[in-house]
């Protein structure tokens, strides 16, 4: 958003704040538009009890309520917070781990075909991932085809009908997408880093983890915050992985709360609990996405 | 801060919407009443030059070239109507059809799904017109059984069902019943089931050869409904199921619903059904079956062509009886009701569409293309195999009167409530009793709320 800088002089202040306006005004128009009106309607639906088609009666905050006292959604906030895990804290981490490896050989011959690699889930549309990984995990799929061949018949499962490993299952494929785009990121912001700078850490003798502590994790900061935003997000806001793989089954242990806010609003028919959930995720992520930017180095001044 | 502007801006706009919205949802006046007004007539050719926006479900090959021939043959008979069709799967008509009745230019007929979920919630918003009047015009209300016309029939606040007013009428007929494999029954020593303890006999014979008894892929949550629905009328009977689903009588933590549950899940305790079906998706096991896989698959009719083109005259389908009974019960319907909006403005039209695309030409037609008739015409002949043995339950059933309905018309979140409960009672997750008592709880939660 544009904002009249910190230098503006009191008298031109006013005219410019106007003219900041102007310039803002159509993507302010839009947003008002396609996404502050839905929203406000959201929570004003969020306070009926509603069919989406007879009159509504008031319902207050009992759809607020219901979320803590109702044990299905209560627990697809708890399965978001599980997948935030697999989503954003262990692409991070791994990504981290092969920056380090990768930032010492970033002239070796064929890098760029590992990167491409390693982003190629980025660019694949999720629901054809989700059903490669519907296939992979399926009774015969790669998976257990794996384990038997190394011995490991006995741990063999429907891994998407378990109930203990759906979730994890699921998780998985949130890793598996996640470490390409932490990585491309994160080598981005290693290739910005003066190479004179890790020449003189080695003349001292650096290792690769002293170079990894002292030179680029510090350097990465801007990264990782970006890294984490968009994954926590992808984790809290998920549903198309859900959706494909096991429509919130077996049992509710894969439910998340968008999928919790399509099966209420459009299969259940219960309008006002479905806004409620998504004004509640709506303001967990808002409220996620402020924190992990407090890390921001910009915000040091 | 970024993040203080967008809450100003919010701000703004939550205000701003309050504004504009501050009545309840749904309580907007504009929607026609719903009366069977005037006088209803036959005349098509007389009412000028005319639109009609037709939703069907009809999207797959033969079915969808079927409806593609019918639709040709009503314009090229009454050339002054066009008909604008938009055919989409079941599962996006459940999720988008409420939507569009609703909006400013709503289509003038539509498939609806029966039960409480879908017609009770769209009669009650005032969405479907009543066709009473047009049935006595067209005759519906002898062509079809009683039983067809009750699963289309709604009080006029859609509050209780298969009473009140007709709101549509169906093209093609449900079972779900069990197919079996023949060749692989005789490898086994097993005889063909007719009743819940001689399919019980013959899956343990077909597990002793070495067969999978049942396949079963249960990923998607829905065919668990089909499992447990198919044991439930055998156990229960007729009566019992209509009781529990119209809400009229009984409870579903009765005896004869807890014996059904124990006796699903020692099915799957003895190994008779697909090992870890919550992870196998409904059409890998049905390709189990249809591959030689399994000796037996509970399914759909809809179902009996693809059946009958992959195992031939091997193939077989067979509806049990309750125990002591002679009559084939089982859980099914009849397809989605074809049904007129209250928003159409041409409803002599409408109503000659509908009567056009499930009169007995229009049965035939769907027969020929592997389907399933409403009311099989007298003196058609089925295909040899599977067709024959799905046209003779659907005669007997209808017969009877001993088609129980879907279980998930019970309530708005029943779909969930089942489905999800079904995948649990089959892990072993839940005893039967605390399955019968999560189902009765949502039909409690759902009284309460009427």
């Amino acid at each position: 958003m544009v904002t009249s800088g910190p230098g503006a002089l009191p008298r031109t202040r006013r005219r410019r704040s106007w003219l900041g306006l102007a310039f803002v005004a159509p993507a302010l128009l839009v947003f008002i538009a396609f996404l502050g009106v839905p929203l406000a309607q959201s929570l004003w639906y969020s306070l009926w009890q509603w069919d989406g088609f007879s009159t509504a009666t008031w319902a207050g905050l009992s759809n607020y309520t219901a979320l803590l006292h109702d044990e299905g959604l209560r627990s697809s906030f708890e399965h978001a917070g599980v997948l935030v895990i697999f989503y954003a804290v262990l692409p991070v981490t791994i990504a981290l781990g092969l920056t380090a490896i990768l930032s010492r050989s970033i002239r070796l011959r064929g890098v760029g075909v590992f990167r491409t690699l390693l982003f190629l889930p980025q660019v694949i549309a999720s629901v054809v991932v989700a059903s490669t990984w519907v296939a992979i995990y399926s009774p015969n799929g790669l998976v257990n085809q794996l384990l038997r061949t190394v011995g490991l018949g006995s741990v063999t499962r429907a891994w998407l009908g378990d109930f203990t490993f759906a979730l994890p299952a699921i998780g998985f494929i949130g890793t598996w997408l996640g470490v390409g785009l932490c990585l491309v990121l994160f080598l981005s912001g290693v290739s910005s880093i003066d190479s004179e700078v890790f020449e003189a850490a080695r003349l001292d003798g650096a290792g690769i983890f002293t170079e990894f502590r002292a030179i680029t994790l510090p350097a990465l900061r801007g990264q990782i915050v970006v890294a984490l935003t968009l994954t926590v997000i992808g984790a809290i806001k998920t549903f198309d992985l859900v959706y494909v793989t096991t429509r919130g089954g077996p049992g509710g242990s894969t439910t998340v709360p968008a999928y919790e806010a399509y099966s209420k609003a459009f299969q259940q028919r219960e309008v006002g609990q479905a806004a409620a959930i998504a004004v509640v995720l709506t303001a967990l992520i808002l409220l996620v996405s402020v924190v992990i930017n407090r890390f921001n180095p910009k915000d040091d001044g | 801060m970024k993040a203080l502007h967008l809450t100003r801006v919010l701000a703004v706009g939550v205000v701003g919407a309050l504004g504009l919205a501050a009545c309840a949802p749904g309580s907007s006046s504009d929607k026609p009443a719903a009366s069977s007004s005037s006088a209803v007539s036959k005349d098509v050719a007389g009412a000028g030059d005319v639109t009609l926006t037709v939703w069907d479900v009809n999207v797959e090959g033969a079915g969808n070239d079927t409806q593609e021939a019918l639709n040709k043959a009503f314009t090229d008979k009454y050339p002054n109507v066009t008909i604008k069709r938009v055919a989409r799967t079941f599962a996006d008509i459940k999720t988008t059809l409420g939507l569009a009745l609703d909006s400013s230019d709503a289509p003038d007929v539509v498939q609806a799904n029966q039960g409480y979920p879908d017609m009770g919630t769209f009669v009650s918003g005032n969405l479907l017109r009543p066709l009473d009047d047009y049935s006595k015009l067209y005759g519906w209300d002898s062509t079809f059984p009683a039983g067809q016309l009750a699963i289309n029939t709604f009080s006029s606040d859609g509050k209780t069902w298969q009473k009140g007013n007709l709101y549509g009428v169906s093209q093609t007929g449900e079972i779900v019943g069990v197919y079996y494999n023949k060749k692989l029954l005789a490898q086994a020593g097993a005889t063909v089931p007719t009743t819940l303890s001689e399919l019980e006999a013959a899956m343990a014979k077909v597990k002793a050869a070495g067969i999978l008894p049942l396949s079963f892929g249960n990923s998607e949550g829905w065919p668990g409904i089909h499992e447990f629905g198919v044991v439930q009328s055998a156990t229960a009977g007729a009566d019992a199921v209509k009781g529990l689903v119209t809400g009229s009588g009984g409870k579903w933590t009765d005896d004869a619903t807890v014996a059904a549950a124990t006796t699903l899940q020692s099915w799957a305790a003895e190994g008779y059904l697909t090992p870890d079906s919550g992870g196998v998706a409904p059409d890998a096991g049905r390709d189990a079956f249809t591959k030689g896989g399994a000796a037996f698959y509970i399914s759909g009719t809809w179902n009996g062509a693809t059946v009958g083109d992959a195992l031939g005259t091997d193939g077989g389908f067979t509806v049990l009886s309750p125990k002591g009974s002679t009559t084939p019960t089982s859980i099914g319907g009849i397809g989605l009701a074809w049904a007129m909006s209250t928003a159409s403005k041409h409803p002599d039209v409408a109503a000659a569409y509908i009567d056009w695309v499930t009169n007995a030409d229009a049965e035939l037609a769907m027969l020929k293309s592997g389907n399933l008739a409403a009311v099989v015409p007298a003196g058609y002949t089925p295909a040899p195999g599977v067709q024959t043995d799905v046209v003779d339950y659907w005669n007997k059933v209808n017969a009877a009167d001993s088609l129980t309905p879907y279980l998930d018309y019970t309530t708005t979140t029943f779909y969930d409530t089942i489905t999800s409960n079904v995948q649990e009672l089959v892990a072993q997750r839940i005893t039967p009793q605390a399955f019968t008592q999560a189902l009765q709880a949502d039909a409690d939660k759902f009284a309460a709320g009427k």
